[in-house]
């Protein structure tokens, strides 16, 4: 195989991966949000439907997770849920990688938004009640920025993790950078591209470590 | 009838009953302070009155209006508590700014807001000459603070004392009926007090009227029109400062006056 066919054959299976690792954040961060709402619901049964969720989700691997997804409704069921196959990326079962990604991901987040809020001192909500505030302007006029300050770290290293962690979606054969190097290239005894989707993972963990930083000095302004 | 009027407050957490029936008058334009040991109620009886606690019974009538009345006012509606709550300020004893804007939108940030629902309701106003009023109105609220040149500094970067007279600002931009103060100088060095106690005899010289839960004794004397002793969720005695001071009755004022001069004597 030459570098130009190893590349592209890389590159497609990056697309992947990439593309799995943005639908995830972007679909996961308001989940995430949702559950925190749940998380702290003062209807109690609610607040501890989510906790049990967060607990069964953050207590099982990930793996085990896709296998789930996955497998369960048509072996179980008979449902042919993600068998579907259509020639795009987005097949049955990249979808049911991204719906897994997903629910972890939002389990995650939905934690660390709720050390977040919980963070913010009670004389910042009553400060705003006493100007007349109504709690949606507390929440996004008052709370909401200091909540993003005081989570950005934690946030990225989910996000960071997030980024190796897609490559888990090889085991329900989803066609990322890992899957497509095992069984176009690897296949054939070529093992120095290992070294160079390494390359692939380092700048582009780079490109969002630079990112993060940037947030953060943006927000560095004021102290929550 | 004086200017606000509150009758048998009483509030309970849990168990424990914090006011047990605390009855308090104050006139248009007078300065009221209320003094009392940690744990006698002080903050609770604010946090009543600035509607950030319901109290269990009583009333409260601001200038001839009821306000609160616990028979029928067991839940009331955010948006009836929002425009109760703007009757009165509040100035608290950790300030409470918002670390994220500065100085000058600190104090603007709930006017302008209230001007955009304005705006959205009334569409014959001006929002942007509505704005400049509201933003001139703030650099004289500075003036009087004497933080003009500190509009765009952020909290973080003041002293307490700078931070509290934002506070007051803020407060004062919402034009509050009543201007309520919870141990506004608690949180600060002492060499900071002075310059928060100042702006507050200042606006006591504009015919403001203000309730000030205090641990200054000698700030409640000079500035105050009338002191209340709270202890134990009563009001254990009350009067001009004159008589409060030199002449308490009640055993616990007396108690209480001597801690604190014994303590100001170490």
């Amino acid at each position: 195989m030459s570098f130009e066919l190893i590349n592209s054959t890389l590159l497609r299976g990056f697309g992947t991966t990439c593309l799995l690792f943005i639908l995830t954040l972007v679909l996961s961060l308001p989940l995430g949000l949702l559950i925190m709402f749940g998380l702290k619901c003062p209807v109690k049964i609610v607040s501890w439907l989510c906790r049990i969720f967060v607990w069964i989700i953050r207590g099982t691997p990930l793996m085990l997770q896709l296998f789930v997804v996955f497998y369960v409704p048509s072996l179980l069921f008979g449902i042919k849920l993600f068998s579907f196959t259509n020639g795009t990326v987005f097949e049955g079962r990249f979808l049911a990688a991204l719906i897994t990604f997903v629910i972890n991901y939002a389990c995650y987040f939905s934690v660390i938004f709720k050390g977040g809020v919980d963070n913010i001192s009670r004389g910042q909500y009553e400060a705003g009640k006493v100007l007349g505030l109504t709690k949606s302007q507390i929440f996004y006029k008052i709370v909401l920025l200091q909540v993003i300050k005081t989570i950005i770290s934690p946030i990225s290293n989910e996000v960071i993790t997030l980024v190796k962690d897609t490559s888990l979606a090889r085991v329900i054969s989803v066609a990322e950078i890992f899957f497509i190097n095992e069984t176009e290239i690897l296949s054939k005894a070529i093992v120095w591209p290992l070294f160079y989707i390494a390359v692939f993972f380092l700048l582009f963990i780079g490109l969002l470590t630079i990112l993060f930083n940037y947030l953060e000095k943006k927000l560095s302004y004021f102290k929550a | 009838m004086a200017y606000l009027e509150i009758k048998n407050f009483c509030k309970k957490f849990g168990e424990h009953e914090v006011l047990k029936g605390i009855d308090l008058s104050i006139e248009k334009g007078e300065v009221l302070s209320i003094i009392g040991s940690s744990g006698s109620g002080k903050t609770t009886l604010l946090r009543c009155i600035n509607f950030l606690e319901t109290p269990n019974k009583g009333v409260m009538v601001l200038d001839g209006e009821t306000l609160f009345n616990a028979e029928t006012d067991k839940k009331i509606r955010e948006k009836d508590l929002r425009e109760k709550r703007l009757n009165f300020g509040l100035v608290f004893q950790s300030f409470n700014l918002f670390p994220q804007y500065s100085v000058a939108d600190n104090i603007t940030l709930a006017p302008l807001l209230q001007l955009k629902e304005k705006c959205k309701k009334d569409k014959t106003l001006n929002f942007a000459e509505e704005k400049q009023k509201i933003i001139a109105d703030a650099e004289k609220l500075l003036e009087k603070t004497g933080l003009t040149d500190k509009k765009n500094e952020y909290p973080c970067v003041l002293s307490g004392g700078q931070q509290q007279r934002v506070a007051i600002a803020r407060a004062l931009a919402l034009k509050p009926k009543i201007l309520c103060f919870d141990e506004p100088t608690s949180a600060l060095d002492p060499e900071l007090t002075g310059e928060v106690l100042k702006v507050i005899r200042a606006l006591k010289g504009e015919d403001r009227t203000m309730i000030i839960v205090t641990h200054e004794m000698g700030f409640a004397k000079n500035v105050s029109d009338s002191v209340v002793f709270m202890a134990n969720g009563v009001i254990e005695e009350e009067g001009n400062p004159k008589e409060v001071f030199e002449n308490p009755k009640s055993e616990k004022l007396k108690a209480f006056l001597a801690g604190i001069n014994n303590k100001e004597g170490e």
